[in-house]
Order: C-alpha cells, then sequence, then structure tokens
C-alpha cells in the first residue's frame, strides 16, 4: 500500500490534521479544510500523546471508517486500545509453602454493548467488559488461580491452553463444566509449558461465544525470562454485527478496527520491540500478520527460545499464536495488517511509529 | 314523521365524525400502554432508489421500508470500509435519506456496496457495473429529445401514412383493421402490465407495489372513460360521422401516448445506467415497433378527408409523451414511480380497446368473424415480433 507523505517530516500536525478533514469531506488532499480543536485534543488520550495522524483515510488513499478519527474507544466503552497494548495483568501473588508463586486472578462473564466502530453498537460478551480480555502474565512453574463468576444471563466457561487436568479444562460436563448465570467456580493449574497461550469460553454454541468476544491471551515466561524489550500483546479477531456465521463485518487487532491507523503505535528507533501475537477469528479459516519496510523473528507458540523463522509475514489459523521479535533501523511510520487484503481494507491495519 | 328524520342530515353527520374522532384520540392517547412492547430487535429495512454513480464517488438515496427509524453509520464497497456523507442521523419510517461513498471505483465494474446500521446490520447494495450517471444536463436533455423523436414521434407519423392505401380498401378493410389494431393494443397492455408488475417488486414496495400498478391503471382508464364521456355529450347534438372518426382517434393517439411515456421511461432509465445499447438497431427496431401504433391511430379515420395539421396533431399526442418519458427515466431511476407511469400506459390503452370495439363489428353484426380473429391475433403477433427488435 502506497501512501503519500509518509517520510514528510515537514508535516506539522496542524496541517496533517487538515489533510485528514480534507480527506473526510471527499476533497484531494491539496485543499485543507479546518478541523476543530477538539479533534486534535482526541488524539492526546492513551499512550500517543502527540501522536500524529497521516496516511489513508478514504478513496484511493485506502480504507477508513466515516469518524474513525475522531472515534474514542476509551471514552465510548471505558476500555482502551492504547492501553490494552502493553498492559500485562500479572495477578494477585502470594507464596505457597512449597515456595512456589501462587497467581490469583479474578475473572468475570459480563454481556455488554460496546462501540466497536463510530455508531456501530455490539451486543458483546465479554470478560470483565472490555474485549479482548486481559492479558494474563505469569512465570513457568507458578501455580495459577483463576476466580471466575458468570455474571452474564447465559452459561460461560473458561477454557485455558496449557497443560493440566481434565477437570480444570473448562469445557462443558468436565470438572465444574458450565457455570450458570450467578455461579462461581475456579480454575487451577500450573503454568506449562512457557510461552503464549489463550483462553476462552467453551460453552456451546462454541463459535458464537467466541465470536461474542469471550477470548484473551495468557503469557507464560520462561524460565529466567526473555530479553528487555518493548513488549505488547495483539489479539487477532472479527465482529460478525450480522449474527449470520458468514465472516465477520469488522476486522481488528484489539478489539478496535482500524485503531492502530488512527492512533499508531509509537516505538523505538533500534529498540527490540516483542509482539504476543494470537488468533481468535471466528468464521474466517485464517489470518495473517504482516510487516511493511521490516523483518522479525517468528517464534511460533513461543514454546522455543529460538526463532524459526526471519520473514515480514506469517499466517495463524484459529487458536494459533507466537511471539515476534523486531527492530526497526528507521524512523517513519510503518503499517502493519493481515495480509488477507480484505480483512486489512475492514479494519485489520494499523501503523508502527518509530521515533528517535 | 319520526323524531330522527327531523334531525339535520349535517348534525347527523358532524355527531359521527365527533365520535369517531374522540375515540381514536382516546385509544392513541391511552391505548398503546395496554398493549404488549415488542418483543424483538428493530427491524431495519432500507431499500435503496436510486443509484448515482460521480467520478470517486458512489451516491445512494435510501428509503426506509421497515416500521423503525435507521440509520446508516458506516459502509464498505467490495469489502474495503469507506468514508461517507449522509445516513448518521436515522431516516423515519417511509422516510428517504442520502448517503454518498468516497470510493474510487472503476467503469465497467461491478460492485457490492454493504451499508452498516447502528445494530451492525448489513444492507447489501448491488451495482452490475459501475457507469457515470448522465448529469441531466443540456446534452443529456438534447439526447433524450433525440431519442425520444426517433422512437415515439417520427415512427408513429410515418404509421399514419398508410392512411390513403386504408381509403382505397374499404368498408371491410377498415373493420379487419381495426381488429388488427385491437390485438395490437391488448398484447400492448398485457406486456406493459406485466413489465410494471415485475418493475414494482424492485422498488421499496412501501408505497403499495404491484397495488400502486393496478391503482394507476385504473385511474387511467376511469379518467379517459371520463374524458370521452365529456367530449361525446359536448358534442351529441350535432355529431357528424366525421367528428365521432377523429374523437375516436385522439383516443387512441391519447392512449397510446400514455403507453409511449412508458416506453420512453424504460428508454430514459436504461440510458442512465447505461444499459442502453443505442444504435441504429434499437432506433430502427423502435420505428417499425412504432409506425404500427400510428395505424391504429388513423384506423378509425380511414372513411375521413385527411387534414395533415391534425394528423401531425396527433402523432405529437401519441408520439410526445416518449421525450418526456425519456427524460423522467434518465432523471429519476425509482422503480415504484416507473411502475405506476407504465401501469397508467396499460390502463389508457384498455380504454381505447374498449372505445374501438364497436367499430371492430363486420358487416354481418360480429365481432369475431374469421377475418377479424385473424387480424386480432396478428396484431399481437406484430407487436411481438417487432418488441424482440426492441427489449431494452
Amino acid at each position: 500500500m502506497n501512501l503519500p507523505g509518509n517520510d514528510d517530516k515537514d508535516l506539522t500536525r496542524r496541517s496533517l490534521l487538515c489533510r485528514l478533514g480534507a480527506a473526510a469531506a471527499g476533497a484531494g488532499l491539496g485543499s485543507a479544510v479546518a478541523v476543530p480543536a477538539s479533534a486534535a485534543e482526541h488524539q492526546h488520550h492513551g499512550s500517543h500523546s502527540g501522536g500524529s495522524m497521516q496516511g489513508m483515510h478514504g478513496g484511493a488513499n485506502g480504507p477508513t471508517l466515516r469518524g474513525g478519527a475522531e472515534f474514542d474507544p476509551a471514552a465510548a466503552n471505558g476500555f482502551d486500545p492504547d492501553r490494552f497494548l502493553r498492559h500485562f495483568d500479572w495477578g494477585e501473588t502470594t507464596r505457597l509453602p512449597d515456595g512456589r508463586t501462587l497467581r490469583e486472578w479474578e475473572v468475570n462473564a459480563v454481556e455488554k454493548e460496546i462501540e466497536i466502530a463510530p455508531g456501530i453498537k455490539f451486543p458483546a460478551w465479554t470478560f470483565d467488559g472490555q474485549v479482548p480480555g486481559r492479558t494474563l502474565r505469569c512465570k513457568a512453574g507458578d501455580r495459577l488461580r483463576i476466580h471466575f463468576g458468570n455474571g452474564a444471563a447465559h452459561p460461560h466457561t473458561m477454557h485455558f491452553h496449557g497443560i493440566h487436568t481434565a477437570r480444570m479444562d473448562g469445557v462443558p460436563g468436565l470438572g465444574a463444566g458450565l457455570i450458570m448465570p450467578g455461579e462461581r467456580t475456579v480454575y487451577e493449574f500450573d503454568a506449562e509449558p512457557f510461552g503464549i497461550h489463550l483462553f476462552h469460553c467453551h460453552a456451546a454454541p462454541l463459535a458464537e461465544h467466541i465470536a461474542r468476544g469471550m477470548y484473551g491471551t495468557l503469557i507464560i515466561d520462561p524460565p529466567g525470562g526473555r530479553p528487555e524489550a518493548d513488549e505488547m500483546v495483539m489479539v487477532q479477531a472479527g465482529y460478525n454485527t450480522t449474527f449470520d456465521a458468514e465472516g465477520n463485518q469488522f476486522y481488528f487487532v484489539n478489539g478496535i478496527p482500524f485503531h492502530y491507523m488512527y492512533h499508531p503505535v509509537r516505538v523505538k528507533k533500534d529498540r527490540l520491540v516483542r509482539v504476543y501475537l494470537t488468533n481468535m477469528l471466528e468464521y474466517d479459516p485464517v489470518n495473517s500478520f504482516h510487516l511493511h519496510a521490516n523483518f522479525f523473528e517468528y517464534f511460533p507458540t513461543g514454546t522455543r527460545l529460538e526463532p524459526t523463522e526471519f520473514t515480514d509475514t506469517i499466517s495463524q489459523v484459529q487458536g494459533q499464536r507466537g511471539i515476534l521479535e523486531m527492530r526497526f533501523p528507521y524512523t517513519g511510520k510503518y503499517m502493519f495488517h493481515a495480509h488477507k487484503s480484505e480483512f486489512a481494507e475492514l479494519g485489520w491495519m494499523g501503523f508502527f511509529e518509530v521515533v528517535e | 314523521m319520526s323524531r330522527a328524520t327531523r334531525i339535520p342530515l349535517w348534525a347527523l353527520a358532524a355527531g359521527v365524525v365527533l365520535v369517531v374522532a374522540v375515540t381514536l384520540l382516546a385509544i392513541g392517547k391511552f391505548g398503546a400502554g395496554t398493549l404488549p412492547e415488542r418483543n424483538g430487535p428493530p427491524v431495519e429495512d432500507l431499500r435503496v432508489e436510486r443509484t448515482v454513480l460521480r467520478p470517486g464517488e458512489i451516491e445512494l438515496t435510501l428509503r426506509n421500508a421497515g416500521p423503525d427509524p435507521v440509520s446508516v453509520e458506516q459502509a464498505s464497497v467490495n469489502d474495503a470500509f469507506v468514508d461517507l456523507e449522509g445516513g448518521g442521523s436515522p431516516i423515519g419510517r417511509l422516510g428517504q435519506g442520502t448517503v454518498t461513498l468516497d470510493y474510487p471505483w472503476v467503469a465497467d465494474s461491478p460492485y457490492s456496496v454493504s451499508l452498516l446500521t447502528s445494530s451492525g446490520v448489513s444492507i447489501p447494495v448491488a451495482i452490475d457495473a459501475a457507469v457515470e450517471t448522465p448529469d441531466g444536463g443540456g446534452g443529456f436533455l438534447l439526447s433524450m429529445i433525440v431519442i425520444g423523436l426517433y422512437v415515439g414521434v417520427i415512427p408513429v407519423t410515418l404509421g399514419m401514412l398508410a392512411l390513403p392505401v386504408l381509403r382505397r380498401g374499404g368498408r371491410r378493410w377498415i373493420t379487419v383493421l381495426i381488429a388488427f389494431t385491437i390485438g395490437l393494443l391488448a398484447f400492448l397492455a398485457v406486456d406493459g402490465g406485466l413489465e410494471a408488475l415485475e418493475l414494482s417488486t424492485e422498488g421499496s414496495g412501501v408505497f403499495g407495489g404491484a397495488a400502486l400498478v393496478v391503482l394507476a391503471a385504473a385511474v387511467a382508464f376511469l379518467a379517459l372513460s371520463g374524458l370521452d364521456g365529456w367530449m361525446r355529450s359536448r358534442r351529441s347534438e350535432a355529431e357528424s360521422a366525421g367528428a365521432s372518426a377523429w374523437r375516436l382517434a385522439l383516443m387512441v393517439a391519447i392512449g397510446i401516448g400514455l403507453h409511449n411515456l412508458g416506453e420512453g421511461l424504460a428508454i430514459g432509465s436504461a440510458y442512465s445506467v447505461g444499459e442502453l445499447a443505442l444504435g441504429a438497431f434499437l432506433i430502427v427496431g423502435f420505428a417499425i415497433h412504432n409506425t404500427t401504433e400510428g395505424l391504429a391511430i388513423v384506423a378509425p379515420l380511414a372513411e375521413q378527408r385527411a387534414r395533415p395539421l391534425r394528423l401531425l396533431g396527433l402523432g405529437l399526442v401519441a408520439g410526445g409523451p416518449a421525450i418526456l418519458g425519456a427524460l423522467i427515466g434518465g432523471e429519476v431511476s425509482n422503480p415504484e414511480i416507473a411502475a405506476a407511469l407504465i401501469g397508467i400506459g396499460v390502463g389508457a390503452i384498455v380504454q381505447v380497446v374498449v372505445q374501438l370495439l364497436p367499430a371492430m363489428r363486420d358487416g354481418s353484426g360480429r365481432l369475431l368473424g374469421p377475418a377479424n380473429a385473424v387480424a386480432l391475433g396478428g396484431g399481437a403477433l406484430a407487436l411481438y415480433l417487432t418488441g424482440l427488435l426492441v427489449s431494452v
């Protein structure tokens, strides 16, 4: 995708906003349209204070949502994809008699209508009112204890990927089985193997429970940890707003389509960036991740410390996940998106913005 | 005399209206609370009434055909989100709205548009082949006038040139010719009726669809019957055979004119979506097709003195509406309006057939003698065959 003005360092914030306004008004990039100062204020929320926007936005410049740049998902839904990106919930820790660490989390199933794009409301089923659910993080060998309450109107479960007993598998008919509305249970198991895993509701109909938003990432750090890096999590998924189980109307990472187009992920030049990437996309068989103008090391499932591939594009089927490590040698804005162009143009695309 | 008859009629009527009004107001004000709430999601039913393509943008005129307000929040074209203007605020029941999509469409390509409502419902819109919509300026006006002349006025007038031939044929041939005309008109009525009903299903349907077509046809039939009755009564004192023949010819011309309005409409709307293969074939096809219509107009005049100016006037009445229809069709591609206009043509034609029937009696007073039967079938067949040349 060829975007105008990507390396144009002379662009000021003001002129960028003007460009955006012009594009939104259906005019060419040459003519400037005044944008109210309040629109500029919106750009400052989250982790991207002072971040600029340019690039796509309409017509031949690329796909866009109406009002996408002004949309503030944090205000609309009380949960922020920018904060989600680098937020890892390490839980409450206590030391067990045998010296191991016990980590505990409280997770509740909640039904919540969320605004997934400007003006579009989606009746989501969530873990704790956000899509995706919080990223749970621990160290290999920790004892994990998840207190799960069902505050929703349908039966739900939490099914974790990992190595554990059948009783703790979070599927109907085994162990606690379905957790009915108003009921609670505790899932407890050891953190193994190390890597990037996921959790999701396993109540039937399975596809709908996942597609409605009940999924999240579980990261188990290897003994000794990984090299220091700017770490972030990206969960690929979609919204089937028509509920016809035939593809999706929106695709995204981290809950809000196109969010990182309007609010680029800011990273430092030459610094190691580590992306924990999972695919929870329902109703489409394969998802993918492509990075522009750079390559990354890929660690499938994160269960080995040696990368298997040095590439700029990987694919993941549903439930597949892996770790991407990259350094950006040049400043500027670099797009990342599904290299299934349909998914990209329906919301699964974003920018890294590399700064000194 | 009973007491009831002493109440004046107006007071009785006013009392009835008052009771009805008070009851309805009371139900409107207090009745809603006595009904259960609807247990289901809002019904979001938007129909596209018109698609306009301009370079870099697609404009859709929408009609809310459902009971609940609908707002179009986002839109994608061929699975890519696009910026849009319009929509956003809810379109009420039967209300109309316009959305303009910012999309670099490519000429001749098909597109599938999806409009997403606030609840995430997808309203699909298909564009079979992207063609820039004529802008309605002077050039468009001129082309529509020229098309209307070619397919309407000129062929109908040419058909009238058969008048001298008819005149030589004598009485027997005239009844056969009238039978031929009736066959031809009956075919037009059936053909137009089917087309109008088919078209009516393409629109939003909120304004009645097929019922609107029937209503339009009935209104046209009744209006023309009324007009005919009025012209008869005005001249009844001293109506000569000649005046009666000219009146009949005028009625036939009006009926055919209303039919040609619908025909022009089809041409104009086909032109505006780029589906009209304009060319000599089409023009010649229409000429042959509509020449037979000219013949129908002059059939009642076979025993009259030819009056060229009057004949030309009849030609304009019968052919001119094709120009008007083409202009409307090019500008307003609303299937329901088109269906209703074609329905008017059908009603008019049926009325003309009713008018012509008495003139079809042959020397022995029969309507369906062998010659007439053959002529009726021949007329229908002639229009069917020439119609094959010009289907748009």
